[in-house]
C-alpha cells in the first residue's frame, strides 16, 4: 500500500479508536452513541439472527431497482437533452434547483397512484437519483474535447464505433460519477420513504429501534447500511479504475 | 462551463421564454396527473396556488417560515465558510489533500438521512438539530470543490506567493481563494441546494415548527394542497437563488 493509503488508513482507524475511547470513558453518553465495537457486534448479530433479513433484502431490492431505473433513464435523458441544446438551456435552471425540494414529500401521492406496494418507494428513489445522472451525463458529454470527434471523422468511424470507442469512454469518468451519486440518492430516497411510512425495510426498522430506545439495533442497522453503500461505491470505483488502466490511463 | 455560449440579450430572452415554456409544460402535466389521480391524491395547480396565497395571508405561517429561514441561514453560513476554510486548508497541503479526497467522496455519498437518529440524540429536537442536519449535507460538496480547485492551482501562483513571503493566511486570502473562485462558486451551488434539502429533512423528522414540520403535518393528514403549496414556495425560492448563482457561475467561468 502506498504511503498516502497508509496515512489514510491510520486517520480512519484513529477516528474510530477515538470514538471507542470517548464512548467507553463516558465522555459521550451511551444513550447518544454506543462504542463502534458494539455497533459491529450488533450488526453481525443482526445478520446472523436473520430476524431482519427480509427487511434488509427488501430495502436493497428497492434501492437496486431505483438505481437501475435512474441510471438508464438519466443517461438517455441526458443524451436527449445534449442533442437539443435549446431545450437544455431551458431546463438547466430547473435541474439546478431540483434537489432543493425533498422529493419524498410526494410519497403519499405515489402511494395513491401506485398502491401500497414496493413501487412508491422505488419511484421516490428513482426521482431522487435521476437528476444527478442527467446532470453528470450532460457534463460528461460537454467535457469531451472536440478534437476527439474530428479524429473519429478522419478515421471514418461508423456511428456505433464512434459512440463506443470515442464518446462513451471519453465521458466515462462523469458517467461513473453520476452512477455513484445515484447509489447515494437512491438510498436516501428509499430510506427516507421508509422512515416516513412503511411497514418493513431497514429505514422502518431503524425508526422503530429509535422510538424504542434500542440503540444497539439502531446503530447496528445504521452501520450495516453504511457498509452496503460504501461497498457498492467502492466496487464502482474499482471497476472505473480498472477500465481506465486498461485504456492506458487518462 | 461549455454551456455558456450565448449571452446576447436576444439569446437570454429566448432562453427565459423557453424556460417559461418548459414550466408551462410541467404545469399542464401536473393538471393532467390531477385529472388522472383525482384531487384526493394530487391537488390541481390552481388549488395549490390558492392555498399558497392563503398560507401567505395567515399570520401563523410567518413564524414557521422564519424558523426555517433562520435554520437554513445558519446551516448555509456553516456550510459555505466552514467548507471554504477546510477545503483551502486541505487543498494547500498536497499530502492532506491526497489523504482526504477518497474519505470525503465516501462521506459525500453516504445517505446522511440515515444519521438522523444520531443527530437527534446529540442535539435534541429543535434548532440545533436542523442546523446540524443542513450543515452536514451542505459542507462536504463545498469542501470537495474547493479542495480540488486549490490542489490543481497553477504552480506559478504558489511560487509567487513564496517569492513575496506571504504567510499561510495571506496566501489563502490573496491568492488561493481568488484563483479558485469559479470552482468555489460551483461548489456553493451544490452546497446551497443540499443545505436546503438537509435543513428540510431535519425539520421533517425533528421539529415542532418550520416549513418541514408543516409539510409533515400536511402529509399525515393528506392535505395535498398544502404539501404542493409549500413545495411550490420552496421550488420558487431555490430556483431564484440557483438562477442567480448559475449566472454568476457562468460569468466567472467565462472570465478565466
Amino acid at each position: 500500500m502506498s504511503r498516502v493509503g497508509l496515512i489514510r488508513l491510520a486517520v480512519v482507524v484513529a477516528f474510530v479508536a477515538l470514538l471507542e475511547l470517548a464512548t467507553r470513558a463516558g465522555w459521550i453518553s451511551s444513550y447518544s452513541l454506543i462504542p463502534p465495537s458494539q455497533m459491529a457486534v450488533a450488526a453481525v448479530q443482526i445478520l446472523l439472527a436473520g430476524r431482519m433479513l427480509d427487511d434488509i433484502l427488501l430495502t436493497l431490492q428497492n434501492v437496486a431497482a431505483a438505481f437501475v431505473l435512474a441510471v438508464v433513464v438519466g443517461f438517455f435523458g441526458g443524451v436527449l437533452l445534449h442533442q437539443a441544446p435549446r431545450l437544455r438551456r431551458a431546463v438547466d435552471p430547473l435541474l439546478a434547483s431540483y434537489y432543493a425540494v425533498p422529493v419524498f414529500i410526494f410519497y403519499p401521492l405515489m402511494i395513491v397512484i401506485f398502491g401500497l406496494n414496493a413501487w412508491p418507494l422505488i419511484i421516490i428513489g428513482f426521482l431522487f437519483a435521476v437528476a444527478a445522472m442527467v446532470v453528470n451525463t450532460l457534463d460528461g458529454f460537454d467535457r469531451i474535447p472536440r478534437v476527439f470527434f474530428k479524429v473519429a471523422r478522419v478515421q471514418r468511424l461508423s456511428w456505433t464505433a464512434e459512440v463506443f470507442q470515442v464518446t462513451l469512454p471519453a465521458a466515462a469518468p462523469y458517467l461513473f460519477n453520476g452512477a455513484k451519486l445515484c447509489v447515494a440518492y437512491a438510498f436516501i430516497g428509499v430510506i427516507a420513504g421508509e422512515f416516513i411510512l412503511a411497514g418493513a425495510g431497514m429505514g422502518y426498522e431503524i425508526a422503530f429501534a429509535y422510538n424504542n430506545f434500542d440503540n444497539r439495533t439502531m446503530y447496528g442497522l445504521m452501520l450495516l447500511l453504511l457498509v452496503f453503500v460504501t461497498t457498492v461505491n467502492m466496487s464502482l470505483y474499482a471497476w472505473e479504475q480498472r477500465l481506465q488502466r486498461r485504456r492506458g490511463g487518462r | 462551463m461549455a454551456t455558456a455560449t450565448t449571452s446576447l440579450p436576444a439569446g437570454a430572452g429566448r432562453q427565459a421564454r423557453d424556460t417559461l415554456l418548459v414550466l408551462l409544460g410541467l404545469i399542464v402535466l401536473w393538471q393532467l396527473l390531477h385529472w388522472l389521480a383525482g384531487s384526493v391524491a394530487l391537488a390541481s395547480p390552481w388549488a395549490s396556488v390558492v392555498r399558497l396565497g392563503e398560507l401567505l395571508g395567515r399570520a401563523s405561517f410567518y413564524p414557521n417560515l422564519a424558523e426555517t429561514a433562520l435554520a437554513f441561514g445558519q446551516a448555509l453560513v456553516i456550510s459555505l465558510l466552514g467548507g471554504l476554510a477546510i477545503g483551502v486548508a486541505l487543498g494547500a497541503n498536497r499530502l492532506a489533500g491526497a489523504v482526504a479526497d477518497p474519505i470525503l467522496v465516501a462521506l459525500y455519498s453516504i445517505p446522511k438521512v440515515t444519521l438522523y437518529p444520531l443527530i437527534l440524540l446529540f442535539f435534541g429536537l429543535g434548532m440545533e438539530a436542523k442546523v446540524a442536519f443542513g450543515a452536514i449535507h451542505g459542507i462536504i460538496p463545498v469542501i470537495i470543490f474547493t479542495m480540488n480547485a486549490v490542489r490543481h492551482i497553477r504552480p506559478v501562483y504558489l511560487r509567487s506567493a513564496r517569492v513575496m513571503r506571504l504567510g499561510p493566511l495571506e496566501t489563502a486570502r490573496t491568492i488561493l481563494v481568488p484563483a479558485c473562485i469559479p470552482e468555489i462558486v460551483s461548489g456553493f451551488r451544490i452546497g446551497f441546494a443540499l443545505t436546503i434539502l438537509g435543513t428540510l429533512i431535519g425539520e421533517l423528522f425533528a421539529s415542532q415548527r418550520g416549513l418541514g414540520f408543516l409539510l409533515m403535518k400536511a402529509m399525515h393528514s393528506n392535505d395535498t394542497p398544502t404539501i404542493l403549496a409549500i413545495a411550490l414556495l420552496l421550488f420558487a425560492f431555490a430556483s431564484l437563488c440557483s438562477w442567480g448563482l448559475l449566472a454568476l457561475d457562468r460569468r466567472l467561468h467565462r472570465r478565466t
